[in-house]
């Protein structure tokens, strides 16, 4: 059974790994651990394909959980080089007493062990996410990334970041349990068929789909929808999202953003894959059209008034999921492109979040308004700030291009006019709102302390977000075979077509 | 037999709504639990195989004890026994009950009759609870009261899955106890926190991050 257990390793490593940071006291071997951990991760999850599936076909690795996972793994590898800097620095402030920018209180940080086991234990819980091919281990891997992640949001000892994580624990779960109903509904949805239930094993329920009760599946996937959709970020279920997403420390922010939005579609699109299966695919389609322009539309008010640039880009997650829902409830080609969109995104909106901590470590404020002229006191950030925002809003030379373009053009095709013109219009929008505050940011000369000592900007600060800046920019010009293949079979696991 | 306890459980839901006192509620939320714990029990017995028995009875143990002791240390802790000022008052919240109930009895009766099923009385009960628990978490201030509507929730969907005799398998079994014991234990740490940086559980003071 156990010829080939890439899958179990998957899991295996990250898993211990969290258990020994617990132990490690000391703060080196700790840290060479996590990015260890995270390269051999790396490794294993772009050589997974083909990797045999345990437990009787409950965790296998199809194209589409495989391209989930390796989005999450490059990402995480990336972003936890970028920690060993952000982990220094917070070492090296601990020593004197830290007061807080935004409400001038004294604060602490949490213990750096226990964020890095949760850093580690997210990976595990989202490496479930991606394996599982049981549904009801889906939703408790599901539920484990929230609880793993939930301390990380309040690693700085804050009010504010105590707030947060309350606030995303406490709606996430919410979510979560409605999802649990949906699962039941759905397991009762199988009681038509001849021999009686079928586990919820997703191999069996897509060979069976077409003879499952029609009304208790749509109702399974309204409460599936509602449940993974709180925690993707889909308005009007949306609210932990800027809260969470501006007060954890900012590498955290990247993975929430990029990684872990990302697993609560991939709980949407096994329930969409069952509809699909059972001929049912317009319902769906319809419900996710109308969520994904409804958190399209709402992310792009919040932006318009949006004076912190950590929220501003929260919100612009919330718009991206909206269009990773629309692209796959157009279907057809949208589907190719909703999920090249995610990767496309989490490239970005990661590159972005690395950026912006950097700008906060520097300049100690949060408030679009207080700051200018970061092409002067910081250089290199100010140019991946600017990349990233011309990345994110989908302007040619970037892979986002492509992406949205691709979404746009299968409304087109299937004559959805109303709704590429919401689509172009929202889309506009956030490229100005969003273009106004990074331009604002980028020119003009410091506000700043003239005092403030002129330091080079460290390599490990900056390297990690340009590497996924220059990740999207080449996913632009050129996808590599690999990619293109799986992003074809993903695609084509969900009904699409190139 | 089942018909009482399905009662019982919507009985459990309204006392939840009308109690302001943390400690009556806590022990509310622990006699769902038992109820909930012991619907396989009385089913018919000579299907019960081991495997469900063992489920069955530490669902019985964490949700009818294990939690609410821990609850109620985390609401000693805490100094927080009462829910002073609710959004919605005790007497407008089991008005709110009813409408639930309604409801409930409404979107059932709009789903298909299922032969092999027992009463359609099971999926009444669960989305009642379910509402219950989500206005619950909508209408309270103290932190604590919220993490209690969040189980009622929780619960709400079990009973669906215990009645329907919803055939998981016990790792799926055993990962959802684990979830719900792992996230209550760490809302109660939150709570602790809570209570140590604002004095209170109060969530309303929680809210330094709007818009």
């Amino acid at each position: 059974m156990m010829n080939n257990p890439v899958i179990a390793l998957l899991l295996l490593i990250p898993l211990l790994g969290g258990i020994a940071a617990l132990l490690i006291r000391r703060d080196n071997p700790r840290r060479a651990l996590l990015v260890s951990v995270a390269g051999i991760h790396f490794l294993f999850s772009f050589t997974a394909e083909g990797a045999p599936s345990l437990h009787e076909g409950w965790f296998a690795l199809d194209p589409l959980g495989r391209l989930f996972l390796c989005i999450t793994s490059t990402l995480f590898l990336i972003v936890s080089i970028y920690s060993l800097g952000y982990l220094a620095r917070e070492r090296s402030l601990e020593k004197e007493v830290r007061t807080d920018f935004e409400s001038h209180s004294m604060f602490a940080n949490g213990p750096e062990s226990l964020l890095t086991a949760c850093l580690l234990f997210f990976l595990t819980a989202m490496t479930l996410v991606c394996v599982s091919n049981h549904l009801g281990l889906l939703w408790v891997a599901i539920e484990a990334t929230t609880l793993a992640s939930a301390p990380m949001i309040y690693f700085h000892r804050r009010q504010q970041s105590l707030e947060a994580a309350w606030k995303y624990l406490l709606i996430c779960s919410i979510g979560i349990a409605l999802a649990l109903f949906g699962n039941f509904l759905l397991a009762v949805s199988t009681a038509t068929l001849s021999g009686g239930e079928v586990e919820l094993l997703l191999g069996d329920l897509l060979d069976q789909a077409p003879l499952l009760q029609p009304t208790w599946l749509k109702a399974a996937f309204i409460f599936l929808l509602v449940g993974y959709g709180t925690k993707m970020g889909l308005a009007p279920l949306h609210t932990w999202l800027p809260d969470a997403h501006s007060e954890s420390p900012s590498f955290v922010s990247a993975l929430l953003s990029g990684a872990l939005l990302n697993c609560a579609f991939l709980g949407i699109l096994r329930a969409m894959q069952i509809l699909n299966a059972a001929n049912l695919a317009a319902f769906g389609q319809e419900l996710l059209i109308l969520f994904g322009l409804l958190s399209m539309g709402l992310a792009a008010t919040f932006i318009l008034h949006q004076r912190n640039f950590k929220r501003m880009l929260a919100y612009s997650s919330v718009e991206h999921m909206g269009i990773l829902a629309l692209g796959v409830g157009l279907g057809g080609a949208g589907i190719f492109g909703s999920m090249f969109h995610a990767v496309n995104h989490s490239l970005t909106k990661a590159m972005l979040f690395l950026a912006a901590g950097n700008i906060l470590a520097k300049l100690k404020s949060k408030s679009t308004l207080d700051i200018t002229g970061l092409s002067k006191s910081m250089p290199v950030t100010a140019a991946l700030w600017l990349c990233g925002f011309l990345a994110i809003t989908g302007s040619p030379p970037f892979g986002s291009f492509l992406s949205e373009f691709t979404i746009l053009k299968a409304a087109i095709d299937q004559e959805h006019f109303v709704i590429a013109v919401a689509y172009l219009l929202i889309l506009s929008i956030v490229f100005i709102v969003m273009g106004t505050i990074v331009l604002h940011m980028y020119q003009g000369s410091p506000l700043v302390e003239p005092d403030l000592p002129r330091e080079r900007e460290l390599w490990i600060s900056v390297i990690p977000p340009a590497v996924l800046g220059s990740l999207a920019l080449i996913l632009g010009v050129y996808i590599p075979p690999f990619l293109q293949r799986m992003l074809a079979e993903a695609s084509q696991q969900l009904g699409g077509a190139l | 037999m089942s018909d009482l306890i399905f009662v019982l459980l919507i009985l459990t839901g309204f006392v939840f709504l009308g109690s302001g006192r943390l400690q009556f509620s806590i022990r509310t939320l622990a006699l769902q639990g038992i109820l909930l714990g012991s619907i396989p029990f009385l089913g018919s017995l000579q299907g019960l195989m081991g495997r469900v028995t063992f489920i069955a009875s530490m669902s019985l143990i964490i949700k009818g004890l294990i939690l609410p002791y821990f609850l109620t240390r985390a609401m000693h802790r805490s100094k927080a026994m009462h829910e002073d000022h609710p959004y919605v008052g005790f007497t407008a919240s089991m008005l709110v009950g009813i409408v639930c109930l309604g409801v409930s009895f409404w979107l059932t009766s709009r789903l298909p009759v299922i032969e092999s099923k027992p009463s359609q009385m099971a999926i009444a009960v669960a989305f009642f609870n379910l509402f219950v628990g989500l206005f619950v978490i909508m209408s309270r201030r103290k932190a604590l009261t919220q993490v209690l509507g969040y189980l009622v929730m929780e619960n709400g969907a079990y009973i669906f899955g215990v009645a329907y005799a919803i055939e998981a398998p016990f790792l799926v079994e055993f990962g959802i106890l684990l979830d719900v014991f792992v996230a209550v234990f760490v809302m109660g740490i939150m709570i602790f926190h809570i209570s140590k940086s604002f004095d209170h559980i109060d969530t309303d003071q929680l809210s330094s991050l709007v818009e």
